[in-house]
């Protein structure tokens, strides 16, 4: 009748909503964030590449001519478009009167940072 | 209809879930399966229900993942391969079983300055407040909580930030912003800009998903995010 | 104290949107045209406009990520009270620091 098919050292779970939309949304925001916080240091450091020589950059900029760098700097573009965009949503919702379709704009912004990557990495192929 | 293999959380935190056989019938709710437990297989289960007509919120629990009213979920909503999982809403201690102490809950709303400060006495004529005037009809959108703490139960910012009020306080709160019959703003305002304020909210919109009443505490949180960034630039705040 | 964090973390978000917008176009522009370093120091170079712009950008972008990342680290971690400061502080002036510097060595001739 009843069986006790204990799971234990398991706390209750309460993760159910960790597929709706929003919640991946604030996820994937945070998260683009962190890496795009990341990468900075780097991108910066590049570009201070030139105080040893023009030709340092040039060098590090034809590296970057790799595909798959490519590809890396595609994802970048993807992470930044993305984390505008929700951020853009973020902004509107803290200061204007409540609206409505905040799924639909998470949709758009997924779609418009997947296009603005894809056309990225076609047209610099 | 068959039997439905319920998973309900027994014990405390360091608890576990036990399975139940529980017949399935027409017309059932959540609730109707655990008290059938209660009632047939363990008397020793301890659960939380009231009106049992989705009034009061008492019967709030977490089913397969998710905060809601149990006596307002059909089981035939729920159950996934003839399986249920019931456990204790989360994000507050568990006393036993499916009930969690709702006191940390309780506290928040006090903290968050969530009362009536009233400026007139018995003594005074009633004031006429229309219900048409903006501050009036924004109070209103958010005034039906009950305090069923599933909203409180569904944030995960009340889940990683300890000091986090909570998408239930909050909200009273801004309903007594918008109160003009309400005298006490100012402590309200620097109670809410604290730490664990409204702003730690990071508007996932979980409360607003989960509210069994369709509230939107996001939307009261986003209100009291601008009006605490005004008081905050008018230097009426620290 | 929340309330300036929040007010700076939105004001320079609201502050780079429209920056990042055109860093976008420079993205696409540079990367489409295959510019080299050349191309790029000689646009570059000398421009107050582009110093002013990348100048805002950087200390923005170095005050909202120092935010960012002191609250995601207030919520994903332990750290709590001075650490959070130290935290936030090392990683804004570092940006800045390598920001500028950055900005400084394509702009200044």
């Amino acid at each position: 009748m009843n069986g006790k098919r204990g799971r234990p050292q398991r706390a209750p779970n309460s993760g159910g909503h960790r597929r709706d939309p929003l919640w991946v949304a604030a996820l994937l925001h945070r998260i683009s964030g962190l890496a795009l916080a990341a990468f900075l240091p780097l991108h910066f450091l590049v570009f201070a590449l030139v105080l040893k020589s023009e030709a340092a950059l040039e060098g590090f900029l034809r590296w970057t001519k790799n595909p798959a760098v490519k590809l890396a700097e595609m994802g970048l573009v993807f992470l930044l478009t993305l984390h505008l965009l929700g951020g853009i949503r973020i902004l509107l919702l803290e200061n204007l009167p409540w609206f409505a379709g905040h799924k639909q704009l998470v949709a758009g912004a997924l779609l418009t940072a997947s296009m603005l990557a894809l056309v990225f990495l076609v047209r610099a192929a | 209809m068959g039997d439905i293999a319920v998973s309900l959380w027994r014990g405390n935190a360091d608890g576990s879930y036990q399975v139940y056989r529980v017949p399935q019938r027409d017309n059932q709710t959540v609730l109707d399966v655990v008290t059938w437990v209660q009632r047939n297989l363990d008397p020793t289960l301890a659960y939380r229900f009231a009106c049992r007509v989705g009034m009061c919120g008492s019967c709030a629990m977490t089913v397969n993942g998710r905060p809601r009213w149990t006596c307002r979920t059909l089981t035939t909503k729920v159950i996934k391969d003839g399986r249920l999982e019931i456990g204790p809403l989360a994000n507050l201690p568990i006393i036993k079983d499916l009930a969690c102490d709702l006191r940390p809950f309780f506290e928040k709303w006090q903290k968050a300055r969530a009362v009536f400060s009233p400026r007139l006495t018995r003594q005074d004529a009633i004031e006429r407040i229309a219900p048409t005037t903006t501050p009036r009809l924004a109070a209103d959108a958010a005034i039906e909580c009950i305090n069923c703490a599933v909203c409180y139960a569904a944030c995960d910012t009340v889940r990683w930030n300890a000091d986090y009020l909570g998408p239930a306080a909050l909200n009273r709160a801004w309903t007594l912003v918008n109160d003009v019959r309400d005298t006490g703003n100012r402590q309200r305002l620097a109670a809410v800009a604290a730490a664990g304020g409204c702003h730690s909210c990071h508007s996932h919109q979980s409360c607003q998903q989960h509210c069994p009443n369709a509230l939107n505490p996001t939307a009261s949180i986003a209100g009291l995010k601008r009006h605490t960034m005004q008081a905050y630039l008018r230097g009426e705040l620290e | 104290m929340n309330v300036r964090l929040y007010v700076l973390q939105r004001v320079s978000a609201a502050v780079m949107a429209p920056l990042l917008l055109i860093h976008l176009g420079v993205i696409f522009y540079a990367s489409n045209r295959g510019l080299s370093a050349a191309d790029l120091l000689a646009r570059t170079r000398g421009s107050l406009l582009w110093g002013a712009f990348y100048a805002t950008f950087v200390v923005a972008a170095a005050t909202h990520a120092a935010i960012g990342v002191r609250v995601v680290a207030s919520e994903w971690t332990r750290w709590h009270g001075a650490a959070l400061e130290r935290l936030m502080w090392a990683c804004g002036l570092l940006l800045v620091a390598l920001g500028l510097t950055a900005v400084a060595a394509v702009v200044l001739v």
